[in-house]
């Protein structure tokens, strides 16, 4: 149980500030407005003996005093938030630029060096960075709360917003615009490194991350989730953490699904039935090049390796 | 309900309905009902003419391509009909404000008659732009190459457009038979004839659309 | 207050309605309902109508709220969660909030308030409830069949290139009851123009009759927009017109400046009449006039000018410009200023008043502060910075439902206890309204309260699956949703019961000022068996009777 959002960004505690004054004065109105009628209603109730006198008169006294005041504030409010506003949308000289693509229902990111991810963010702590967004297909919208930032991604647009993250560590991303079936499950991480350990992660994990984003494109072009990622209709085992554990075949032996067994399953997926599935999935034999299969092959031994998107 | 009296000698041929005190206040609520319902009408029409000219100012040499095949002569003659049948009607609403019933009840033939006209100049003007290969789904689009996204979204608009318009066309005709008929029941006078005016309203109104239309589809393309 | 009653009308046109005891008992049939001209049985019509679309809405958000339940969904397929929200928005939007209370409530009362016999325009009164009723058999037919899986807000390309729900009936339910909407607003204006009774000048209108001016200037100038993007959107799915492609040139930011162009404006058709109601209750039961008459009246109108140039504020990380979204920031602020003036003047109106806590005293109660509460939030998101933090999280979903659910719903409810004894001329049994009221109240906040925090920590709307750490507010929604249940299934039993058993009403139970307290009630088919000639001031709770202890139910 947790109330509490993570403080993560060079935006996320000038968000705070005006939440906090926003809550504030709700608050304070909100408590005036309820102490006024909690007041009213014991104090004048029918039958109180209470002496009423005369009602006010003057009342465009009142009225012009509580319509200057909340005038005030409101333009402070004003003011205040969209100053921040225009910082977070136009960004610095000198920003990382990151690509951000939406796909129906993924996330491929790909950073400046060429290597690509999915669903997954690798950015260095304290740098600038700027995100260049933009669909393939429908409206999508990148959110990280942690940072305070978001922005619609637009087929045929390419937008961008900036941020620089402070805090090392680990937080949500979600798609919050409404893009069909499976958009609850367009969300992923963004890991926040220190330097060094990003430059470890660009030279040796960016390389194999590459090899693993690409497989789980084709993993979604073939048509793989639509079976593997179970879901509503489950007619095929999930794929999550396969690799190298046991898997009970129909026939009662039990194998241990290496490299090879994958690739088989792949190519031959009639010759081992795993127990209790139909032999429906078709052979992707002479479909897929060997890139492919290999690309395929690194995405499901990525799965469950640490937890997937 | 406290209206002005009915003026002396009028005679009185349609009784008000229940909920007015005096026919007069009921003419005023149809006038006022008319005049809001075109106010609506203009929100409409308005949505679609401003989407029409924000797609254009991004793809104005599409839509002057698109333009380039539209056919003006018969756009043209149909402005030329839409506004005489308003001055007929003008002309038919000044009869009855006479007293003249039976010359406004030829007039308002003369309108519906223009009407039709139109539609059928208009229904002909569909079949050459059909034929011409400018409808959207059209495989073989007539607008090919850099242009055609522009192009397409003319005639988009084109094909929306005329066709609400025809649809309001239809209306009016009907309406205007219907005040031919009531015309010829003798429930018109010189004092009461609120619904030959309503109507005129609405009939001015539906010319106005079209005459927004007629640059929008013909002129401006060929004018840049 | 004199009453002095004459008689103008010409006597032959009275004759032709028959004269009966009331508007019900006159003749039973159902086809002398179904063909009827008279405002307050096409009111009836009409409430039975949105019960039953609130019912169905309702019962979507209950299978929502269970589903939401669990982190990884309740439901066998995320696609059934995106029918399910798209059917509570679409039919509690269009089918219940945006026609609620003008239709029934202002339907019935304007007329009486004003001290006229009907409507302007009767029979487009009741065209325009054939035609609420064919868009609803559409809209229900679409949703039960297939379902649309967009949302309410049907933002292209998702509806017109890749949805492969019922998108295009949607489309011409929502068509179709955007012209009965406009027929009921033009209808109201007319009437409001035309048929005051002598001495009703504008000044001594009741608000209620003010608000219903305003959202009737809404319903006429804003869904005609609506129409026009339902008619774009129509050809864009059929023949893929391209107006909101990209590709061919178009703009699908078009579609979202056109789509809330009409629905900003439609949040403030949905608020105007149940300030309305608010405002003819709090002074009823105060029983004093209304504190600053004017700045009420005239924030209406200031709200319904406003309202129109707001809508970019649901657009501030849609990839608007951005000085665009400052623009609407400001106007998003100013149109604040007069909603939060009237929060005041109801509570002026408490002061030194004698109050009593009928029900409908406690749904106004619960309305000033839970629209209060609502309205407050909205100055959250009308701040840039905040916006696109909180923007498509659940802290919208609690905004808008304070302000839609806590406070339309709760003035629909208690101007419904208000009238009921002048629409069915029995009185509903007091104990139970009180105690709907506040399970209402409770249930409400208990649904929604965590909702604010939920958008706060970040979680998106529209999911129908999440991850764990928003678990516990969730289930605390969903448990809070299930008293809010309890709360609006009561009157759903009551009420009808109290048709047959409640004990009968006078003409005037709450002892309140308004013309249709002056008639019987239930009120003859005519209304009033002679045109009522007002010299009186709205809210007219006389000054010296303020000394001595007032009594009441007499």
């Amino acid at each position: 149980m947790n109330f509490q959002l993570a403080v993560a960004s060079n935006f996320a505690p000038a968000v705070d500030h005006i939440l906090i004054c926003l809550l504030v004065i709700s608050g304070g109105m909100l408590l005036l407005v309820f102490w006024l009628m909690w007041s009213f209603m014991i104090r004048y109730r029918v039958g109180s003996p209470v002496d009423r006198g005369a009602i006010a008169q003057r009342t465009w006294r009142f009225e012009i005093a509580w319509t200057a005041a909340t005038f005030v504030v409101f333009i402070g409010l004003f003011y205040w938030g969209a100053g921040v506003y225009l910082d977070e949308y136009q960004p610095p000289p000198g920003t990382m630029k990151i690509s951000v693509v939406g796909k129906r229902w993924m996330w491929k990111i790909e950073q400046p060096g060429g290597q690509r991810e999915i669903n997954t963010l690798h950015i260095p702590v304290g740098q600038k960075i700027q995100l260049v967004l933009t669909s393939e297909d429908v409206i999508h919208d990148f959110a990280i709360p942690a940072f305070r930032v978001r922005h619609d991604v637009l087929p045929g647009r390419y937008e961008t917003f900036w941020f620089t993250a402070d805090v090392p560590g680990t937080y949500d991303f979600f798609c919050t615009q409404l893009c069909g079936a499976e958009h609850s499950h367009m969300r992923g991480q963004v890991v926040v490194m220190k330097p060094a350990d990003y430059q470890r992660w660009l030279e040796q994990d960016g390389a194999s991350q590459t090899l693993v984003a690409a497989g789980q494109s084709l993993f979604i072009q073939l048509g793989c989730s639509g079976c593997h990622n179970g879901g509503g209709t489950v007619r095929a085992p999930s794929l999550d953490g396969v690799y190298g554990g046991p898997v009970p075949l129909s026939d009662g032996t039990t194998v241990i699904a290496d490299e090879a067994y994958l690739r088989d399953s792949i190519l031959f997926p009639k010759k081992q039935i795993v127990a209790s599935y139909q032999p429906v999935m078709p052979s992707f034999n002479g479909v897929i090049s060997d890139a492919d299969l290999e690309k395929l092959v690194a995405y499901i031994k990525s799965l469950g390796a640490e937890s997937p998107p | 309900m406290a209206d002005s009296p009915p003026p002396t000698g009028s005679v009185l041929t349609v009784p008000p309905e229940f909920q007015y005190g005096s026919i007069f206040r009921q003419g005023e609520a149809a006038i006022t009902g008319m005049w809001l319902f075109l106010a609506q009408e203009c929100l409409f029409f308005g949505g679609l003419f401003l989407s029409w000219i924000y797609c254009r100012y991004w793809n104005i040499a599409g839509f002057d391509a698109g333009s380039a095949d539209a056919q003006v002569w018969i756009g043209s003659i149909n402005t030329g009909i839409l506004v005489t049948s308003s001055f007929v009607y003008a002309m038919a609403l000044a009869c009855i404000q006479g007293g003249r019933v039976r010359f406004m009840t030829i007039l308002l033939g003369v309108v519906a008659a223009l009407g039709i006209a139109f539609l059928c100049l208009k229904g002909y003007e569909w079949h050459l732009d059909f034929a011409d290969h400018t409808w959207v789904l059209d495989p073989d689009f007539k607008v090919k190459g850099a242009l055609e996204g522009g192009a397409k979204l003319f005639w988009s608009f084109y094909w929306i457009s005329t066709v609400l318009h025809a649809a309001h066309m239809t209306v009016g005709i009907g309406l205007v038979a219907y005040v031919i008929m009531c015309a010829r029941q003798g429930r018109f006078s010189a004092t009461y004839h609120t619904p030959v005016e309503v109507v005129g309203i609405y009939w001015s109104f539906v010319d106005v659309v079209w005459l927004i239309l007629w640059p929008l589809i013909y002129l401006i393309g060929r004018a840049s | 207050m004199s009453t002095t009653a004459s008689s103008t009308a010409s006597s032959t046109a009275i004759e032709r309605r028959q004269i009966s005891s009331s508007y019900l008992g006159e003749d039973f049939r159902l086809l002398s309902w179904l063909t009827t001209t008279d405002h307050k049985r096409i009111a009836v019509l009409y409430l039975v109508s949105i019960t039953l679309f609130f019912f169905v809405g309702g019962t979507a958000a209950a299978f929502m709220r269970w589903n939401l339940i669990s982190p990884d969904g309740m439901l066998r397929s995320d696609e059934t969660y995106n029918r399910l929200f798209t059917m509570h928005g679409v039919i509690m939007v269009w089918f219940f909030l945006v026609p609620s209370i003008p239709v029934t409530l202002g339907n019935f009362c304007i007329p009486l308030m004003i001290g006229a016999r009907d409507l302007a325009f009767p029979r487009i009164n009741l065209l325009s409830w054939y035609l609420f009723v064919t868009a609803g058999m559409v809209v229900l037919y679409a949703l039960f069949v297939g379902g649309v899986d967009v949302g309410w807000t049907f933002y292209p390309p998702l509806s017109t290139n890749y949805s492969n729900g019922y998108v295009l009936l949607a489309a011409i339910a929502i068509f179709v009851a955007g012209f009965s909407s406009i027929a009921t607003g033009l209808n109201f204006i007319v009437t409001i123009h035309t048929l005051r009774a002598p001495g009703m000048t504008w000044t001594r209108l009741p608000v209620f009759v003010w608000s219903h001016y305003a959202t009737s200037l809404l319903y006429v100038l804003a869904t005609p927009v609506l129409a026009m993007t339902m008619v774009l959107l129509f050809f864009e799915r059929l023949f893929r017109t391209g107006v909101f492609d990209a590709r061919n040139g178009g703009d699908l930011l078009l579609f979202q400046h056109m789509f809330w162009f009409y629905s900003h404006p439609a949040v403030y058709i949905m608020i105007l009449p149940g300030m309305g109601v608010v405002s003819e209750i709090i002074p009823c039961f105060s029983h004093k006039k209304l504190f600053g008459y004017d700045f009420v009246v005239w924030c209406s109108m200031a709200i319904a000018v406003i309202a129109f140039f707001v809508w970019g504020h649901h657009m501030f990380v849609s990839g608007q410009s951005l000085y665009a979204s400052v623009v609407f920031s400001l106007m998003s602020y100013a149109v604040a200023v007069p909603s939060a003036i009237k929060v005041f003047n109801w509570i002026g109106t408490m002061h030194k008043g004698f109050i009593r806590f009928d029900a409908p005293m406690l749904y106004a109660i619960g309305f000033i502060g839970l629209f209060t509460s609502g309205g407050l939030t909205g100055l959250w998101l009308a701040c840039l910075a905040a916006d696109v933090h909180l923007s498509q999280t659940y802290f919208v979903v609690a905004h808008f439902h304070y302000v839609m659910v806590g406070g339309m719903v709760s003035a629909f409810f208690g101007g419904l206890h208000f009238w009921w004894p002048k629409i069915t001329g029995r009185l509903y049994p007091e104990m139970w309204g009180r105690a709907a009221a506040l399970i209402i109240f409770i249930g409400f906040n208990m649904t929604f309260a965590p909702q604010y925090i939920l958008g706060y920590t970040g979680m998106p709307r529209r999911y129908a699956s999440y991850p764990p750490q928003y678990q516990v507010l969730n289930v605390m929604s969903s448990a809070g949703a299930s008293v809010l249940a309890l709360g609006y299934l009561l009157p759903l039993f009551y009420l009808p019961w109290s048709l047959f058993r409640g004990p009968r009403s006078v003409a005037n139970p709450w002892d309140a000022t308004g013309l249709e307290w002056q008639t019987s009630s239930p009120p003859p088919t005519v209304n009033f068996y002679a045109t009522p000639i007002v010299t009186w001031d709205p809210y007219d709770y006389k000054e010296p009777e303020r000394q001595e202890q007032l009594d009441y139910h007499g």
